[in-house]
């Protein structure tokens, strides 16, 4: 198997889990209801925990250790999607998009965990049943909310408008998507993206919501290489800021 | 005493998860084997239970002081995915402990997890099952937070996973 594409695969799961934990862990303390608080700070350390769990993954295959390659890279070296990135904005959008983010999760850890590349299967076995608990919460309080008042039901509406297209950015294909698919990695971005809309249909069709027509979006596309918006820079100076002032700090 | 993987074994009773001091690793599953070289190199091996868990790396550097103490020097800890773990590796005793702590136990499950699961959890005050769940998360990763609608408690479970 060709290593450069295991590592393009790696990193994006990772990167992924790193941005998307930091914006949870932006929610400590200012969540709307204690329960929210505690849920979306303990997001926040389970998908750290994933993240590192693939940076270790990367470091095997001579990668920089962990911590070096999460806190050193500047923004046009991310290869996470362009939605984690985006600021959590009010609880509704990040509730959105925690809910299509994690329903596209939970399926590429199911079938990474049937992987032909080892490593990486062990990882996704264990981490599926983790990420489990995060799909729940999501699809849960979409159902609960979705269908509850007007001004939920408007307010969680106008946030899946806005964040569809950056969803849609997620199944970016890799520059090896084939390759990958034909060593049995993984059966590649579409089809992880064709069973998404299956799972996100059967929730948002239990609420008031509406899926926006996909065929008129244009997916934003670009994160998987270095292509990112004026947000993500702005968060790296923030996470990374104790380490760069002494990088063996321990807090 | 004599090297081998049952007296490792013993030991490693000694070491409590730190958030959970009624529970020993062993109890929870997490020591996923035990081996012993010709040259009395002992290595164990351990798996995290949440990869997130920032207590493992303190669980880790506590088996290697409980083997140390009891002058073993020759050894090496690994910490890995290669037994995940799962809640079903948690032992009767653990369960035992666990309940007794105030904390509902796991059920054992064919490991494909839904909502219907985690509604019911058994009180571990009262023993009711007229609970509900009220966050599938809590103070720690491992535990989620229910209300029992019969002895009127919150209580956590230690999450099936």
């Amino acid at each position: 198997m060709n290593e450069l594409a295991i590592k393009d695969l790696l990193y994006k799961l990772a990167d992924d889990q790193l941005i998307l934990g930091h914006r949870n862990s932006e929610w400590t303390g200012f969540g709307p209801i204690l329960e929210e608080d505690i849920a979306f700070s303990s997001m926040a350390q389970d998908k750290i925990g994933h993240s590192l769990a693939f940076y270790t993954l990367l470091q095997e295959l001579g990668e920089a250790d962990p911590d070096t390659v999460a806190f050193t890279r500047n923004a046009n070296q991310f290869h996470n999607s362009q939605l984690v990135e985006l600021p959590n904005g009010e609880y509704d959008f990040s509730l959105i998009r925690h809910f299509l983010y994690d329903n596209a999760e939970i399926i590429r850890f199911e079938m990474l965990s049937q992987s032909s590349y080892e490593p990486i299967a062990k990882v996704a076995t264990k981490l599926k049943g983790e990420v489990k608990y995060h799909v729940l919460h999501a699809n849960t309080w979409i159902k609960n909310l979705g269908s509850s008042t007007e001004e939920a039901i408007l307010r969680l509406q106008s946030s899946l408008n806005e964040a569809i297209p950056y969803a849609l950015g997620m199944f970016e294909p890799s520059k090896y998507e084939q390759e990958l698919i034909d060593a049995g990695v993984y059966a590649g971005e579409e089809a992880v993206k064709a069973e998404w809309l299956k799972r996100i249909e059967a929730v948002i069709e239990k609420t008031d919501l509406k899926l926006p027509d996909l065929a008129t979006i244009e997916p934003k596309m670009g994160g998987r290489y270095g292509e990112h918006t004026e947000h993500l820079q702005p968060l790296l100076d923030e996470m990374a800021e104790v380490f760069k002032i002494d990088p063996t700090a321990e807090w | 005493m004599e090297l081998t993987k049952e007296n490792i074994l013993t030991l490693l009773e000694e070491v409590k998860d730190p958030e959970i001091p009624v529970l020993s690793l062993v109890d929870l599953g997490v020591i996923t084997g035990v081996d012993i070289s010709d040259e009395d190199h002992v290595t164990v091996n351990m798996t995290p239970t949440f990869a997130g868990c920032p207590a493992m790396d303190y669980m880790k550097k506590d088996v290697e002081r409980t083997l140390e103490k009891h002058g073993i020097t020759n050894h090496t800890v690994i910490m890995s995915f290669d037994k995940p773990w799962d809640s079903n590796k948690l032992s009767e005793k653990g369960r035992r402990h666990l309940k007794e702590f105030g904390l509902a136990p796991p059920p054992k499950y064919d490991l494909i997890l839904d909502l219907d699961i985690l509604e019911h959890v058994k009180c571990p005050y009262c023993d009711s099952e007229n609970t509900d769940l009220r966050t599938p998360f809590g103070p720690t990763l491992c535990r989620s937070m229910h209300y029992c609608n019969d002895c009127r408690q919150m209580f956590e479970q230690f999450k099936p996973l």
